[in-house]
């Protein structure tokens, strides 16, 4: 028989029914394993042939992690939930609109229906250096290939850039953010709660990860509190097709007004670090101020201040601006420019 | 400046440009873009009692027999070439290449069947890809807006291969489509260390129309005039003549009805009521309006047809043609059941498998096809007319002449005896001689010679040469109409409403020829929009290589408004009127964005296609184009 070298290597393929039992995978295999949602960053690097674990650990089998659920007067994820369940879920509709409006920006609608939520917020970063299999700091190197002269930079980073310029390329992780979101962890030491701004990291932590899971740990679920339950929401992907591509830029708003002013807000914006950013200094900037163009064009400079642009990336410098810009002035913010 | 190694010139460049009312000088630069084609170009070989089976998806099928034996050194005989479906080739897969050559020669090597598979990564190495042409135009216009003096500069970055065509067809195609009073072309094709190139629809063609028409929109702004008038009066019509200057004599065209599609468009799309809401800003957004005009040749001459009438009463009609998903494989045969008066339903075709003994193809490429392919099929069609009139003659009395041909019957005229085909057929195979194939016509190709004769013995047999006259080259038009909507804070677009009118003669197949239009509008769309060839400059390696990165054109980018037409005016050239329509459109629709942007945001914005959000964001922040004026590919 011919040898077939364009299929995924082969690998020991476990498919837990239980958190229990894929933590205790986990542990057996270490380094060895890895942990498999929807596929859709695994399989790309499987098909690569740039990572090649010898031990897979498909969650697909455990029904503790699907599913949506009401939770005092917050809302559970589970991190197994597709972005599709999510999009059309009533509660998540009615209260929480800016999450289905961002997982419905993500990908296409064949991809939704198969990627998770948990997925979404874990993947690895898209740079086309570091898929490709090239040798960069990323991947455990000592080069970044898209920070060079000749590099090719357009979609890479333009703040907290550490050797590595990748960025997240998550839609969801703005949204929840915004939402103050709650990641439960599990770990072999037991459970862990942390906020969802604290989830990812950048390169200066580790250049390796994305996010502060650590080989061993599994997100379980996404905890929604009620805070910011029916407040207004604005959520943009900036994008060069208008479906099945990542966001040069998004922006996720979390806004709650008294009269016309802005009483607290979250702003979060993605693409454009290694992790999502939130602008705590524009949320401290436009609080008690009116949600009206001048406080817009106040968040979206200030929004930018420190921004440093690559070769071919200067545009979202703009890009941010604008969308922070539209994020304050709001709903139906491009027809009131 | 060297001595430029090709050029030709045709009038008085200095007179004109003296004469010009208003004289622009513009570079633009055009994208390289892979194929992308969905069927990656994998294919096996088998050797079976010396001769090899090749399987594949190319566009063309006879011709690929012929390539596939010379990259073999064996005869075109002992090559059996099968390829029923092909996922795409917009050029890249015209006929026989290496791709198909590696598996042979192995297969031949250890006498087992071999199969190379080629993953969509390595359709980025091997693909090839269209060259990106970098253009100046420095164009006289007169100020009614007619061209006056065109002097084109175009270097084509070649890659490392063979010379591609694209600058010459470049210099070829504006001159017809614009017929400049005087013009010069002039052009560097060059070597580079990157990715090979090949022909992609519309080669040449596509790059000089969209660095011509920005030209053009902006000259329109300049004199006042309508963007459609400038176009119509520039716009060739009838015998039109082109390019250099053989024998102190231009090369011209069959016809030309563009003026015709530019006005029939230029209604539909209600042009007039629409340019006047451009340009203003409501909100973040503003509209633009956008009309081009693009041309390609659109056939070719001198091919066999070949099929029988088999006493069943059905006709059997071997065509060579490739299945590239145009339908022209089956559309150019309808020809054979009108001029026979029988049933599409009673035709049984034979293709994708030259072991079914199939006649002498043009290559499916250049959109020759629909126009080669008919003038054969009428030239057969004729051949079968006069055979089953000169069987009704020899057995029911009279002059051949005296016979007609309709409703599956050959009868004398105005009514009296007649004969089935069914019956002629059996008739045929009795006559024996030229009827039945036993004797064949001294003019058709060798490659339809061997598959008559296989054929002979079993009906009626019509196999014929297409030796009608032709005079000039053959071109077919389109017109092309956008709307868009630009969101000035993201540099985002989108296209509202889209229209393209065709000149392809007559229209053998509305829906078809609806698929080939709006189809090849949106590989043009892409062009424009973004569809992405990103190589690592320092390491020469492609890191655009999934669709997620060289971003095609998906369902929901393509216009909310697409609508397609045809003039309908056959071509007087060729007996059926049809010409092909597959090139143009590409130039046509990149162009026509390009000029609904620029009307939309002024003349400042870009000098480079495609123009991506970056490009418009970074250019209205800097106030001028900001991108690097000959850098594309980011």
């Amino acid at each position: 028989m011919a040898v077939i070298h364009d299929v995924i290597p082969a690998f020991e393929l476990f498919q837990p029914t239980t958190v229990d039992d894929a933590l205790a995978l986990q542990s057996r295999h270490g380094a060895k394993a890895w942990v498999l949602a929807g596929g859709l960053d695994s399989f790309d690097w499987f098909k690569d042939r740039i990572k090649r674990p010898e031990v897979v650990i498909d969650l697909s089998q455990i029904k503790e992690l699907r599913g949506i659920r009401a939770v005092g007067d917050g809302l559970e994820i589970g991190a197994m939930t597709t972005l599709t369940e999510v999009v059309r879920h009533p509660m998540v509709r009615e209260k929480y609109s800016i999450l289905p409006n961002a997982a419905e920006a993500a990908a296409s609608p064949q991809i939704r229906n198969q990627g998770t939520i948990g997925g979404n917020v874990s993947q690895d970063a898209r740079c086309w250096y570091y898929r490709g299999g090239w040798p960069c700091y990323r991947a455990g190197g000592n080069i970044c290939y898209a920070d060079t002269p000749t590099g090719l930079n357009r979609e890479h980073a333009i703040l907290d850039a550490d050797r590595c310029v990748a960025v997240n390329p998550s839609d969801t992780a703005p949204a929840l953010i915004a939402l103050d979101a709650k990641m439960v962890i599990r770990t072999p030491k037991g459970e862990r709660v942390v906020n969802a701004e604290d989830y990812f990291i950048g390169p200066a932590i580790d250049i390796t990860r994305m996010t502060i899971l650590q080989p061993g740990d599994l997100l379980t679920t996404i905890r929604i509190p009620s805070t910011w339950a029916g407040s207004q929401f604005y959520f943009e992907k900036a994008r060069d097709r208008s479906v099945w591509d990542f966001a040069l830029v998004n922006v996720a708003a979390a806004v709650v007004t008294s009269g016309n002013a802005i009483e607290r807000i979250r702003l979060v914006v993605n693409g454009v670090a290694a992790h999502p950013v939130r602008l705590t200094a524009v949320e401290a900037a436009v609080q008690g101020k009116p949600r009206n163009a001048e406080t817009a064009e106040l968040a979206g400079q200030l929004a930018v201040r420190g921004a440093q642009p690559l070769q071919y990336n200067g545009y979202k410098v703009p890009l941010m601006r604008n969308l922070v810009k539209r994020a304050i002035r709001g709903v139906g913010a491009e027809e009131a420019a | 400046m060297g001595k430029v190694p090709d050029e030709w010139t045709y009038g008085d460049l200095e007179a004109g440009f003296k004469n010009a009312a208003l004289v622009l000088d513009e570079t633009f630069v055009t994208p390289n873009t892979s194929h992308q084609t969905l069927e990656p170009r994998t294919a096996l070989a088998y050797w079976q009692n010396g001769k090899v089976y090749v399987h594949t998806g190319t566009q063309s099928t006879a011709q690929t027999v012929p390539a596939i034996a010379r990259w073999l050194g064996i005869d075109p005989s002992n090559v059996v070439f099968i390829s029923e479906y092909t996922g795409g080739g917009f050029g890249s897969k015209i006929t026989g290449d290496i791709t198909l050559v590696i598996p042979a020669l192995l297969s031949k090597k250890t006498n087992a069947p071999v199969m190379m598979r080629i993953s969509r990564e390595e359709e980025h190495f091997i693909g090839r890809g269209r060259p990106s042409l970098l253009g100046r135009m420095k164009v006289g216009f007169s100020k009614e807006g007619r061209i006056t003096a065109l002097d084109m500069f175009v270097i084509c970055d070649n890659g490392p291969y063979d010379m591609v065509g694209d600058a010459f067809s470049s210099g070829r195609i504006v001159s017809v489509l614009y017929q400049p009073q005087a013009m010069r072309w002039r052009s560097v094709t060059v070597l580079t260390n990157t990715p090979p190139r090949s022909a992609q629809s519309s080669p040449g063609g596509m790059q000089g129309i969209a660095i011509m028409e920005p030209v053009l929109a902006k000259a329109a702004r300049k004199l006042g005039v309508d963007q459609v008038a400038l176009r119509r009066l520039n716009a060739p019509a009838g015998k039109a003549p082109f390019g250099p200057l053989v024998g102190g004599k231009q090369a011209y065209a069959t016809s030309a009805f563009i003026k015709e599609a530019l006005d029939r468009g230029a209604e539909q799309f209600k042009w007039n009521e629409r340019k006047l809401h451009t340009g203003k800003r409501n909100g973040s957004k503003v509209r633009g309006v956008g009309v081009s005009m693009s041309t390609y040749s659109g056939g070719t001459t001198g091919f066999d047809g070949l099929f029988v009438i088999k006493p069943d009463g059905k006709i059997y009609i071997q065509s060579g043609v490739g299945n590239l998903g145009t339908e022209s494989w089956t559309d150019v045969h309808r020809v054979v059941a009108e001029l026979l008066g029988v049933p599409w339903e009673k035709c049984e075709i034979a293709w994708g498998n030259t072991g079914k003994n199939l006649p002498w193809t043009c290559p499916s490429g250049g959109s020759q096809t629909t126009h080669a392919m008919t003038r054969a099929a009428h030239a057969v069609a004729m051949d079968a007319r006069k055979k089953l009139q000169e069987i009704a003659a020899k057995d029911l009395g009279g002059k051949p002449e005296d016979y007609d041909i309709a409703g599956e019957r050959v009868f004398r005229k105005g009514g009296g005896a007649g004969m089935s085909l069914a019956r002629a057929a059996q008739r045929a195979v009795q006559l024996g001689g030229v009827y039945d194939g036993h004797e064949l016509p001294k003019d058709i190709n060798k490659f339809t010679v061997v598959s008559a004769t296989a054929l002979s013995g079993q009906g009626l047999l019509a196999v014929a040469r297409d030796n009608y006259a032709h005079d000039g080259n053959t071109f077919s038009f389109v017109a092309t109409f956008a709307e868009v909507e630009v969101d000035v804070e993201t540099g985002q677009y989108h296209i509202l409403d889209f229209l393209a009118y065709a000149d392809v003669g007559t229209v053998l197949h509305p829906k078809a020829l609806g698929g080939q239009i709006l189809g090849r509008s949106i590989l043009g769309i892409g062009h424009a929009l973004g569809q992405k060839w990103v190589y690592d400059q320092q390491y020469g390696l492609p890191v655009a290589k999934r669709f997620h990165h060289t971003k095609p054109p998906t369902i929901l980018d393509i216009p909310d408004k697409m609508a397609w037409a045809a003039v309908e005016l056959p071509d007087p050239e060729t007996p059926i009127g049809a010409r092909g329509i597959g090139e143009p459109p590409v130039g046509g629709g990149c162009a026509a964005i390009l000029n609904a942007l620029s009307d939309a945001l002024g003349d400042e914005i870009f000098r480079r296609a495609p123009v991506t959000s970056d490009v418009i964001l970074a250019s209205l922040e800097a106030g001028r184009p900001s991108q690097h004026p000959l850098r594309s590919n980011i």
